[in-house]
């Protein structure tokens, strides 16, 4: 198991892994934390010409907090994020749902920036990223765009960053004023990507809930506040809408189930957290 | 009953380990670390990613040219250079190390590259072509055994290679008087403990002296040495294995690497260097081996108060691909003790061995003890659950009687010790279980699913090398002669200044054995365990070895710890002796302690340890008269206990047999289906132990891995025979937060077969944990089959009862099933042309190389028939092909069947699909319904993704098809379904 | 811009248990590779190659890493301790390694360098942690040897005579 050769680049900043970018396109891949990408090229899923190494760009390391949202660089490891200490306050649903990610060795080098443009289905970031509605800042030679993380994810591990641009930060909102979060999630073992995975935000007269792991990519359903009974139509209409499918973990039927039973679990317990 | 128990000064002390201070500074070598001669090469090996297939042409032109590049072997020089390897069975199911003209599982070995290093040997294989014709497989046990079933070896003429029926007692009577039969069926999945090192063998053909001098970590048993020897077409002396003191894991694992260790010999000596190979994890997951699984139908006669009288057990064993020896031994090493712990008269046993397309079976920690423990304690639970009676009441009743030791079970085993109702009363009292009761009967009392599972298991240890003869028929067996014993070696060495060192026959993996060696001969001697040097390297050419030299059927505290003791006391004798000759004592009167040996009646006559000893080297003159040179010694040692089978099939398949009763509380979450340990008792009769903390250790890796088998871990398959259980992201391995701790008692009933009176303790848990997790689940469901391992996804099916049913009107594609063959699914495209135009696009060549995906080249080779190259992926992933692809049932404009298939080096598809093309307002309807087997590397490492992937691929393709019928830019990236636009049209969209 | 070619070897320099050492590697050599055959550190244990067993955890820059999703020119410029830098120069063991020893936390001993390497890490992050994020922390390694019970009570016991030290 010993990847393919490349070419190796370490660009210097933001401007000079654009240029890369322009130059090469769809013939680089950016690496960060490497912990998807290099695992798959071991196993030569990936072969790439170009390897452009932006973990040690400084400039794309950073968490800002702005009026309503929370920016964070896309070379800021998740352990980073985990530990900031105002994560809790501005962003309960982060901080439930990011000890999912992985592990604490894992967490160390894997970066923010990296799970949002990877955007496996069963990630977590992306999950709460589409959840909280928040978006993905891009940059290319030719300057920069914010996409929102419902257009930026379009599919199975495929996104709308076209192949000369890279992502340069995440925006995630902050805590809305009197709602409630709550993050669930089945894993076949600790750390394991998600079987399936709910991210709930609960206000008054509102519930927002993503799934994760089921469909291709994250998935959020927005409803009016809900009874007992309606919630469970609800949640089964949403399920029978994602439908899954059969691997080697679980079946399509076990992932709407969880969807059905720990979305309602989630939403009950997002409820009962506002504040 | 009472023995004589040795316990001395360190012996049965929990000791830390004296190997482990090298292992954590991290300067322990284990075999891939040990120094290489310069100019060695590695190699890597091209695998199959086919089930069962022709080998029809193998193209190694490219692969040769490649940077770095010294020799590619296959099928064809293996064939020159070596024999087939012998086998168990006297069947024409001949095998190589590399497959010659078919291949059978997927990953088998197809040819190996021998380059300057790893990354250019793999760089290569991807040049190589094979071309091979795919043939029909046989899967399923139940499937394969049937007539008419693809065969796997044709020759054989049936997958079922070796029947067997045993009788022991008077089972028909037996079951003709009980008042009922109860039976379950179990279906036992393949797993295997995965040590985390792979093998590693490092060959190195040595011309001039006509010696293959191999170092590998080889675990024995030694029985595979003249297999090796034999298919080199060389003498035992030439071919010398060596393995290193450390191993990273082995569980049994570690022997199936033999014909790895042959093929490298060929490639060594092919090349005329050495060549070294070390195995990866897709290799070692994919290829290495799997515990076979096994299919049994057992039945109990049982009478009314809850006695069981007799028992049927039908096995259907599954060896996989090939029997590589020593198998079958997982269906016959348990043979003799195929009553478990109780005490039942009467028996039959059908033994069938079936092949199927799949990675050949082997030695995996508990060699067939989970298979059966899993028939026979679930076959218990459900007697008592038929009989409404309390579980271990049931056992109670049925348990072999205390006072009855040594005790002969029907099919041969001599069980050896134990008190086995003891046992249950220390359990009981010791582990609280009227405390996990009452917690039971509160959570169920809240509704919650609570259930307590028992299990009963009687461990065998040291396997009797004779047991694997029971396959063959009594006439048989004395045409060959008869077999049994396990003869074990240790030697004991004291150099002129007193140092100690030995060496032993065990291959230790981990277990800590250079540890209790060091306990037993520093007892004999009078000095500290410290003081002792073990080399536990083992060597074929210098060292005493044996057939049953090895690490294997927990061998070591019955065999060779006893020949450690052995070697030892002669050392002491021979040292006693020669003090009471200066000493002017009779030997008898002498002891050792402390680094002296002194008269006992007069501590002042002493002598040092060192002054002995250097006298047997310096003088040896000075020694009593008739006594030899030197102070070095061999203990041997093989238990008589170990005879050959019997004219009536009996026979004693093991030396010592331990006793493990557990019992545990788990709870089911009602919406995950996770199966959650509350907590685990496990309880120990394993005689003497030699050093607790080192039993400990044994207890509790088992169990790890007993919840492993029990809940997660299973090599999975694909109808198609692809395996899908390729990473450690699919074979699930617990980690630290699944794995509880259990409550660990023991008991010591001493072995009287053994010296020092242990028995072994590092398989038990593998047998019991398994399927007392299993029971407590049946308790908390009610639930009578239960496939292991109880996934979440299978233990929600279990307790959810029917899904929510899809709401009416909800119109979402229906989801796809993992349906009985691959991956299938279906859809429908819009293109906003018109059907003509769409038919043109997919009949012209040119056309259609534009709108497959990744399509570089495409040639017309026949009437509809194409091929083409092509670069798949989704995402990141990318993996080149060769693709052929052909149309068929033409019926322009309407529709086509499009199927073909895939090589290249991420793994290989067929598959086909159904297009029709409907002339809608605006344009065509295109819908499509496809599906398509996946293997290889692909299928078992990206098992997960390769749905939506389908997916993915799909829809690329009809936006091609659209782009190209519509012109660029008029494309919409989700082209609407027919019924969305309807619904649209008719304003009730969304 | 630092640019490395695909054929052949560059220079890499880094700090390796605090020493400077240089070394070449082809841009596609794992850290893994790099440190066993140019390095000669055979702690370095491989099992997996992708990222799930944990045998080959280093800590590079002080955080642990998975040597085996690492390129070695990755390393360039940054701090790559092993588990020799646990032990004082004498030899004499660290307080994690003689708990290890104690709680018969190892048997085969290949994971051990990997989650020593962790545990470290883990413990200096966190100083008085419960079984479960011992346990949580330990979830990034497999172990197919011991049932992971050493390893917690070995954890648990530094911390707390860390703390009353």
């Amino acid at each position: 198991m010993k990847p393919h050769s490349f070419e190796y680049l370490r660009p210097a900043s933001i401007e000079e892994t654009v240029a890369c970018l322009a130059r090469h396109s769809e013939d680089a891949r950016i690496i960060a934390g490497g912990l998807s990408l290099v695992a798959m090229m071991n196993f030569r899923l990936v072969e790439t010409k170009f390897l452009v190494d932006v973990a040690n760009i400084k400039a794309l390391n950073y968490i800002r907090v702005d009026a309503d949202h929370i920016e964070v660089g896309a070379a800021t490891t998740q352990a980073q994020l985990l530990a900031w200490p105002e994560l809790a306050s501005l962003s309960p649903l982060l901080a439930k749902g990011m000890p999912f990610i992985g592990h604490f060795q894992t967490r160390a080098r894997g970066t923010v920036g990296g799970s949002i443009a990877h955007s496996d289905p069963s990630s977590e970031l992306p999950l709460c990223l589409i959840t909280l509605g928040g978006s993905v800042m891009l940059r290319s030679k030719a300057g920069s765009r914010e996409v929102t993380a419902e257009d930026f994810q379009v599919g199975l591990m495929q996104t709308s960053r076209r192949p000369d641009e890279m992502v340069v930060a995440v925006r995630f909102p902050i805590r809305k004023k009197g709602a409630g979060y709550s993050f669930l999630e089945m894993a076949m073992r600790k750390g394991d990507l998600a079987i399936c995975a709910v991210a709930a935000e609960v206000r008054d007269g509102s519930i927002r809930l993503g799934v994760g792991g089921v469909a291709d990519k994250p998935a959020v359903r927005e409803w009016k506040d809900l009874g007992d009974a309606a919630l469970d139509e609800a949640l089964n209409e949403f399920a029978w809408d994602l439908g899954g499918s059969d691997d080697v973990h679980a079946t399509a039927t076990f992932r709407r189930q969880l969807i059905r039973r720990l979305g309602r679990r989630a939403i009950l317990e997002a409820r009962e957290c506002r504040n | 009953m009472k023995h004589e128990v040795h316990v001395g000064k360190h012996v049965g002390r929990p000791m830390e380990r004296v190997e482990d201070a090298q292992l954590l500074a991290g300067q322990a070598l284990f075999c891939g670390d040990m120094p290489e001669r310069d100019g060695t090469l590695q190699a890597a090996i091209l695998r199959s990613p086919h089930a069962h297939a022709e080998i029809l042409s193998i193209d190694t032109s490219e692969a040769l040219l490649q940077p770095g590049v010294e020799a590619i072997l296959t099928g064809k020089e293996i064939k020159e250079d070596s024999d087939p390897f012998l086998i168990v069975l006297r069947q024409p199911m001949d095998q190589w190390s590399l497959a010659t003209d078919r291949v059978r599982f997927v990953g088998e070995a197809v040819a190996v590259v021998v380059a300057k290093d790893r990354y250019l040997a793999e760089d290569a294989l991807d040049y190589i072509k094979v071309v091979y014709k795919p043939l029909p497989i046989a899967l399923h046990p139940l499937e394969a055994a049937k007539d008419g079933a693809p065969l796997v070896h044709p020759a054989v003429g049936s997958n079922v290679v070796s029947t067997r029926h045993f009788s022991y007692g008077e089972p028909d009577k037996a079951f003709a008087e009980a008042d009922r039969v109860v039976e379950l069926t179990i279906d036992y999945p393949r797993n295997s403990q995965t040590p985390l090192e792979g093998y590693v063998v490092l060959a190195d053909y040595r011309r001039e002296e006509q010696v293959y001098d191999v170092q590998s970590n080889f675990q024995g048993p030694f029985t595979v040495h003249p297999v090796m020897s034999k298919a080199l077409r060389v003498k035992g002396p030439q071919l010398r294995m060596r393995s290193p003191a450390f191993s990273g894991g082995g569980f049994g694992v570690k022997q199936a690497m033999f014909p790895y260790v042959v093929l490298m010999c060929i490639a060594s000596r092919r090349v005329g260097r050495p060549v070294k190979w070390v195995e990866d994890r897709l290799e070692h997951l994919t290829a290495a081996i799997a515990a076979p699984n096994r299919i049994i139908r057992g039945q109990a006669a049982v009478m009314n108060d809850g006695k069981v009288i007799g028992f049927r057990f039908e096995q259907l064993d599954d060896y996989g691909a090939y029997l590589r020896p020593p198998m079958p031994g997982p269906l016959y090493r348990q043979h003799g003790i195929m009553t478990g712990g109780y005490d039942v008269k009467h028996m039959t046993i059908t033994n069938r061995l079936v092949m199927t397309n799949k990675t050949p079976s082997g030695m995996v920690r508990g060699f067939g003890g989970p298979q059966i423990y899993y028939a026979i304690e679930r076959l218990m639970q459900t007697v008592a659950v038929e009989l409404g009676m309390d579980h271990l009441d049931l056992i109670r009743k049925n348990l072999i009687p205390a006072g009855s030791f040594p005790y002969r079970a029907a099919a041969g085993a001599l069980i050896d010790s134990g008190d086995y109702q003891m046992a249950l009363e220390i359990a009981t009292r010791d582990g609280k279980l009227d405390e996990l009761k009452g917690r039971r009967e509160k959570a169920r009392a809240e509704g919650r699913l609570y259930g307590i599972g028992y299990a009963v298991v009687v461990e065998p240890a040291q396997s009797n090398m004779g047991y694997l003869s029971t396959i063959n028929t009594v006439e048989e067996r004395h045409k060959a002669g008869p077999k049994g014993g396990n003869v074990a070696y240790c030697t004991v060495n004291v150099d002129a200044l007193g140092g100690v060192s030995l060496t032993a026959d065990s291959l230790p993996q981990g277990q800590g054995h250079a540890t209790v060696l060091s306990q037993i001969v520093a007892d004999e001697l009078g000095i500290e365990p410290h003081d002792i040097v073990c080399n536990m390297e083992r060597d074929t050419q210098r060292d005493p070895w044996s057939i049953a030299t090895g690490n294997y059927s927990s061998r070591f505290s019955s065999a060779t710890a006893p020949a450690a003791r052995l070697a030892a006391r002669k050392i002491r004798a021979k040292m006693a002796k020669i003090a009471a000759h200066f000493l002017k004592v009779s030997p008898d009167k002498i002891d050792f302690s402390e680094g002296k040996i002194f008269a006992i009646e007069d501590p002042q006559k002493t002598l040092r340890f060192s002054r002995v000893a250097g006298t047997a080297h310096w003088s040896p003159g000075e020694l009593p008269p008739d006594m030899e040179p030197g102070m070095c010694e061999i203990g041997v040692w093989s238990a008589p206990e170990l005879e050959p089978p019997n004219d009536a099939d009996q026979i004693n398949t093991s030396l010592t047999y331990g006793f493990v009763f557990d019992y545990c509380g788990v709870e089911i979450d009602r919406d995950t289906g996770e199966v959650n340990i509350d907590r685990y008792v496990t309880m120990h009769d394993s005689g003497k132990l030699l050093n607790p903390l080192l039993a400990d250790g044994q207890v509790y890796g088992g169990f790890a891995w007993g919840v492993g088998a029990a809940l997660r871990e299973e090599f999975v398959y694909g109808e198609d025979g692809s395996f899908l259980s390729g990473t450690f992201a699919d074979y699930l391995c617990p980690t630290a937060c699944e794995v509880p701790e259990p409550l660990i008692l023991h008991m010591e009933s001493p072995s009287p077969f053994t010296p020092l009176g242990a028995k072994g303790i590092a398989e038990g848990n593998v047998m019991s944990t398994p399927v007392c997790i299993a029971n407590a689940v049946a308790d908390a469901t009610g639930i009578r089959d239960l496939r292991l391992p109880l996934t979440p996804a299978k233990v929600a099916a279990l307790i959810q009862g029917q899904e929510p049913a899809r709401p009416k009107g909800n119109q979402a594609t229906p989801p796809m099933e993992l349906s009985d063959r691959g991956i299938r699914g279906q859809g429908t495209a819009f293109v906003a042309a018109a059907p003509e135009l769409v038919w043109q696009t997919l009949v012209d060549p040119d056309q259609l190389a534009r709108v497959i995906p990744g399509c570089h080249k495409m040639e017309l080779v026949g009437p509809g028939s194409y091929r083409a190259e092509m670069s798949l992926g989704v995402g990141i992933v990318r993996g080149r092909f060769e693709a052929r692809v052909s149309l068929t049932d033409l019926n322009p404009p309407k529709s086509a069947v499009i199927s073909g298939s895939l090589e290249g080096p991420l793994g290989s598809s067929s598959g086909s699909g159904n297009v029709r093309l409907v002339a809608v307002e605006g344009g065509t309807r295109i819908s499509y319904d496809y599906g398509f087997d996946i293997s290889g590397k692909v299928a078992a490492v990206g098992g997960r993704m390769l749905d939506g992937a389908a997916r993915v691929l799909m829809s690329q393709f009809f936006q091609r098809l659209g782009s190209l019928t519509e012109g660029p830019g008029k494309i919409s990236a989700a082209p609407p379904s027919w019924w969305q636009r309807l619904l649209k049209l008719l304003g009730i969209a969304r | 811009m630092s640019q490395l070619n695909n054929d052949g070897r560059s220079s890499v320099s880094f700090i390796l248990n605090g020493n400077p050492v240089t070394g070449y590697a082809e841009p596609r050599m794992l850290l893994t590779d790099f440190l066993r055959e140019e390095m000669g550190l055979t702690e370095i244990h491989v099992g997996c190659e992708h990222g799930v067993c944990g045998a080959c955890t280093i800590r590079m820059d002080g955080l642990p890493a998975r040597a085996c999703l690492t390129f070695a020119i990755q390393a360039e410029g940054h701090r790559i301790d092993t588990v020799q830098s646990l032990a004082q120069p004498s030899g004499v063991l660290s307080d994690l390694q003689l708990a290890f020893r104690k709680h018969h936390a190892l048997q085969c001993g290949y994971c051990t360098p990997g989650i020593l390497m962790s545990s470290s890490a883990f413990l200096e992050i966190n100083h008085d942690p419960s079984e479960e994020e011992v346990r949580d922390m330990l979830s990034g390694h497999l172990c197919r040897c011991t049932g992971y019970v050493g390893m917690v009570r070995a954890i648990l016991e530094v911390a707390r005579n860390r703390i009353s030290a």
